[in-house]
């Protein structure tokens, strides 16, 4: 068996996730990451995409998060998501929620050219996940 | 002394106050289990972005460029308030004892000739600090609305204090609220949210070898503002446990004072049921002696 290392998924409301896990992989803001145990001391913002969790016990868990943040070392990964909600979860209902408070967030920006850019991005990363990594 | 029929209706009334009270403190019990629970459950998150900010910070400290969210504006001259109370009353000490630490915090900067700007969420904590600094409060958040606290209420109003930061509104800012400790117990808190008052991390000298992605100054411009937003969602939730218990606590001592009240009224209307009775005997028995 392949060595394992702490895995945490919290998000402001609750502790979704805390498990030994083989290896998890998450969507960095600069390209998705594998993280196995010993991995060297990083630290990401992510963008919204899915987190898949291959558990030491063989079984494997997927998560939608909205962007946030992921800390690992080489003993533990924590995931801090801004909101994160099981895979099998996520209706269309909920994905369009998230997509009026980017929206939202974005209209509000109104002074500052480089957050606005910002808040575009996360836009277009949210309608690409609707299009491509995404069966609701 | 009250007539029999003042005393029936001063019992009557009380039984009704009593039943009311009763109620409120069972409505009380049943909310605070689920907000202890909210509590509780973010309790986790905040933990760990403590911890990434201490780690962090650890390697930002002594670089320059730092940005003003974290290190503040280097003045300290304007001071926000953010006084978090609840939307009704009759929860014991609960809204004043958060307004009175307010309050004291308040004259001690003024008398340091600091300006302060106080923003009110919830409306009982406004209500107790408008006598005395009615034109420092400029804005009150309401949250009769919401009934069950979501990240998303408390990233609005953390998007708010932020936008004032921004525009210089000002260089400090401070939450008070209410810590849950026990259904007894709720303990004020003044807490320093920009700049954030960072506790060093222990394993803080391990993390030189840490990787950025993108890089330093990127991730805490996203962080530090979510960290603003995160407070301010851990507070309304504590807030939200300690009205609950406080709530509690006090319809609990009302119900019992009302039992006593109602016991010590039936005394006093059987004693004077009692004397009537003997009153009315005498009448009786002196007017058949008399014939």
């Amino acid at each position: 068996m392949a060595e394992s290392f702490k895995f945490e998924l919290v998000s402001p409301e609750k502790l979704l996730l805390s498990v030994e896990a083989e290896m998890v992989t998450i969507p960095g803001t600069e390209g998705d990451m594998g993280i196995l145990v010993d991995h060297a001391a990083v630290m990401t913002t992510l963008r919204p995409g899915i987190v898949e969790v291959k558990l030491a016990d063989g079984s494997e868990q997927s998560f939608f998060v909205a962007g946030g943040f992921a800390d690992a070392t080489p003993s533990s990964l924590t995931v801090l998501a801004e909101f994160s909600i099981p895979k099998d979860e996520l209706t269309q209902e909920i994905f369009d929620e998230r997509k009026k408070l980017a929206q939202e967030a974005h209209d509000l920006i109104t002074d500052d050219a480089e957050k606005k850019a910002n808040a575009y991005t996360y836009l277009e990363q949210l309608s690409h996940l609707e299009q491509t990594g995404l069966t609701l | 002394m009250a007539s029999l029929k003042d005393l029936r209706n001063r019992i009557a009334s009380v039984k009704a106050t009593q039943k009311i009270t009763k109620a409120m403190q069972m409505v009380a019990a049943a909310k605070l289990r689920r907000a202890q629970e909210a509590a509780e459950a973010a309790r986790p998150y905040s933990q760990r972005m403590d911890k990434v900010l201490a780690n962090i910070s650890a390697a930002m400290d002594g670089q320059e460029g730092a940005p003003p969210l974290m290190v503040g504006t280097g003045k300290d001259d304007v001071h926000l308030l953010i006084v978090a109370t609840a939307e009704r009353g009759l929860c014991g000490g609960f809204n004043s004892s958060i307004a009175r630490k307010a309050r004291d915090f308040a004259r001690e900067l003024l008398a340091k000739n600091k300006k302060v700007k106080i923003l009110c969420i919830g409306k009982k904590g406004r209500d107790s600090l408008r006598m005395e600094f009615g034109e420092l409060i400029f804005d009150l958040i309401d949250i009769r609305e919401i009934k069950q606290m979501a990240f998303s209420d408390a990233d609005k109003i953390g998007r708010k204090v932020l936008g004032l930061f921004n525009d210089g509104e000002f260089d400090v800012a401070t939450l008070f609220y209410s810590e849950f400790e026990s259904i007894i117990s709720q303990v004020p808190q003044a807490q320093q949210i920009i700049p954030p008052k960072i506790e060093a991390g222990e394993d803080a000298g391990a993390d030189a070898s840490y990787d950025y992605e993108p890089n330093e100054a990127e991730i805490l411009e996203d962080l530090l503002p979510r960290n603003v937003s995160v407070q301010i969602f851990r507070a309304l939730l504590e807030n939200g446990a300690s009205e609950q218990g406080a709530r509690m606590s006090a319809m609990d001592n009302a119900t019992r004072n009302a039992g006593d009240m109602i016991d010590k009224l039936s005394i006093s209307y059987n004693r004077q049921r009692q004397a009537q009775i003997t009153n009315e005997l005498i009448e009786i028995i002196s007017g058949a002696e008399a014939l």
